[in-house]
């Protein structure tokens, strides 16, 4: 009785004949689509490709040059390539301290923001309390406000405090706008994950704190790369608040190139090789996080 | 021994369980049948202690257990869903509780073994659970909650995503694997034969109440009321509204059937009268089979049997006939209840005289 009953609820399964023949079919029409595209149809990504890298390329074509032939006749590329510039950066304390200024506070940043917003995100994905729907959005509205609006409050908070030309001030301000967007990554990310998997590891007899390292860190590893990815990024591209916060001892990079006016006017080769090697740490990261970064722009929500 | 005192949990304003008491004794097989929304999932989440009661206790062994963390529960739990850690292997999910508590790595290796060998894994130990089928993977997280030894073991609806011949599979084992442990199992299911092939007790769910707890048998044969009834039949339990007059039951004032000798005894009036689609037949198999005319409407053939939708005045019955009957739809049969597993319920849906009614 049992069987009959139970196989109208489950038709079995279909046999492997019917499987194969549709596959055949669905590849035909693929392979026919690849034959019809129109001759030149590389051309428009090519083109567009090459708009893009323009700039790039210009920028490192510059700094392979000296002054005088970046400001003389036009070339496509080094007639007398010099690694000049390069050398330049990599002696003088004013450049690569700025590097160092930079990666600390970024750094520490991203390692602030993503170690507070890891319980922060949990909470928001396990919990339900009053108002966090609204708490939740609030977070993110922190984003919509020009960072310029918090410069002079930052200052005059950071100055009262002894903190100003800090690294820590520089991260701690720039959690101001990460930790919100680390939180809704990671969320997304978590609410991914089943809550029987929390339930079955407390059952299990693991301790929330056992279970959260042992268990679910792991589970949104990718999650935390691209979270880490983010607040990477916007803090080492963040101009404003680092240079409002710092003065000497804490100088970031950015503020370092846009204070380049020397009496013998703008040294355009030095310039050049500062920007290739400001663009290199965000190239090297992204690297990392290729995979999850279009599900991280969707704030771990795909 | 477990057991649940007045038991209500709320969540807003809807109650998810309402008052449930229920005793459950170690080395017993319980299995919680209700449609879904009954609230089985909510009383094992209390059970686990995943979730405190709005109102009542939960006592183990006598000893309140309420507010207790589910830590400290010594409790195993399968979800309907394949829940595992997707990060370790087969092998590291099998020994998670051993691990957490700290058991000696022979002793983790032994069981883990044995589990596995039990539930057929042993190839299949250095994968991790995704990469394995859906019954490969519920069979990982039966054998997590076997090698807990936990005293209570909660199976929340664990074959409702497998398909047919796994779920035909483990339904035979499962009682054997955790026959000799001497836990208490709850098994919770919306399918009243699954209750009814395990065995052990049954607890009837409807709305967030038990409407009856006994051996699974004994609650089939003999529900204490109409819901009880309705819970466990599949397909739908047959019920028409008869007036009793004496020896005949009336309908419309026209007498349609006599009165079966063990319902004789029951005063005149208004009943709901109910029978399961299996007790009708197209041939009288028994003596005493009460012959009806009514008329066909649909028939489903499944394979070995047909079921037969039929239109009886107002009423629609269905008919379990075993063997491929093909009746054209408005056909005009003749159809034999049989009487001695007749119901009747009276109109607040209690069972009338079930001691009575023969097996």
């Amino acid at each position: 009785m049992a069987d009959a009953r139970d196989m109208t609820a489950d038709p079995p399964a279909r046999p492997p004949l019917a499987g194969g023949a549709p596959t055949a079919a669905a590849t035909r029409p693929a392979a026919a689509l690849r034959r019809q595209r129109p001759r030149g149809a590389w051309l428009v990504p090519t083109l567009y490709i090459l708009f893009l890298l323009l700039p790039i390329y210009w920028l490192v074509n510059m700094s392979f040059k000296s002054n005088q032939e970046i400001l003389g006749a036009f070339s496509l590329w080094p007639q007398q390539p010099t690694l000049r510039n390069y050398m330049v950066i990599f002696t003088d304390p004013a450049w690569y301290s700025g590097y160092i200024n930079s990666i600390i506070y970024v750094v520490l940043n991203t390692v602030i923001s993503v170690s507070v917003a890891l319980p922060a995100a949990y909470a928001f994905s396990r919990y339900r309390f009053l108002g966090d729907k609204h708490l939740f959005f609030w977070l993110l509205t922190n984003r919509m406000a020009p960072p310029a609006v918090f410069a002079l409050p930052f200052f005059q908070l950071y100055s009262a405090f002894g903190l100003i030309d800090t690294h820590i001030a520089v991260a701690i301000a720039h959690c101001l706008f990460n930790v919100p967007l680390a939180v809704w990554i990671l969320e997304g990310f978590m609410s991914g994950v089943p809550k029987e998997i929390d339930e079955t590891a407390y059952i299990d007899g693991y301790s929330f704190p056992r279970f959260f390292l042992r268990i679910f860190m792991p589970l949104i590893a990718s999650g935390i790369g691209v979270a880490a990815f983010f607040c990477f990024m916007f803090s080492w591209v963040e101009l404003l608040i680092a240079r409002t916060l710092t003065t000497t001892d804490a100088k970031p990079i950015a503020a370092t190139m846009t204070r380049t006016v020397s009496a013998s006017g703008l040294d355009w080769g030095v310039l050049a090789a500062a920007g290739v090697l400001t663009i290199i740490p965000g190239a090297l990261v992204i690297w990392f996080v290729r995979n999850y970064i279009a599900k991280g722009f969707a704030l771990g929500r795909v | 021994m477990l057991e649940l005192r007045n038991v209500t949990k709320r969540v807003g304003r809807v109650d998810h369980i309402r008052d449930v008491s229920l005793a459950l004794r170690p080395g017993t097989l319980n299995v919680l049948l209700g449609p879904t929304l009954s609230g089985k999932t909510s009383l094992m989440r209390l059970m686990a202690g995943l979730d405190q009661p709005t109102a009542g206790s939960i006592h183990v062994e006598g000893r309140d257990v309420t507010g207790v963390a589910v830590q400290k529960r010594n409790v195993a739990m399968v979800y309907q869903q394949f829940i595992n850690y997707p990060t370790l292997t087969v092998y590291e999910n099998i020994a998670s509780p051993l691990r957490v508590a700290r058991a000696d790595a022979a002793t983790i290796d032994r069981e883990v073994r044995r589990a596995a060998d039990l539930l057929r894994l042993g190839p299949y130990l250095e994968r991790t659970p995704l990469a394995l089928s859906g019954g490969q993977q519920q069979r990982t997280a039966l054998a997590r909650a076997i090698v807990k030894k936990a005293g209570l073991v909660l199976l929340d609806e664990p074959l409702a995503n497998l398909d047919y011949k796994l779920r035909e599979e483990l339904r035979e084992e499962l009682p054997r694997i955790f026959a000799q442990s001497g836990a208490i199992f709850v098994y919770a299911t919306t399918e009243p034969q699954e209750a009814l092939l395990l065995g052990g007790n049954t607890a009837t769910l409807s709305e967030g109440r038990i409407t009856q707890f006994g051996p699974t048998t004994e609650v089939f044969r003999r529900p204490l009321d109409l819901v009880t009834a309705r819970t466990f039949a599949d397909p739908p339990l047959n019920t028409i509204s008869l007036e009793k007059a004496g020896g005949a039951f009336l309908l419309d004032g026209a007498p349609v059937m006599p009165v079966p000798a063990h319902l004789a005894a029951v005063a005149d009036g208004t009943y709901t009268v109910a029978f399961q689609p299996h007790h009708l037949a197209l041939a009288a198999q028994t003596p005493g089979a009460i012959p009806i005319r009514a008329k066909v409407t649909v028939a489903e053939i499944t394979g070995s049997e047909t079921f037969v939708h039929l239109a009886f005045a107002d009423a629609r019955f269905v008919m379990l006939a075993p063997g491929i009957h093909d009746l054209e739809p408005d056909t005009a049969v003749v159809v034999h209840v049989d009487a001695r597993h007749l119901m009747m319920f009276d109109g607040a849906g209690r069972a009338v005289l079930p001691t009575l009614r023969a097996a």
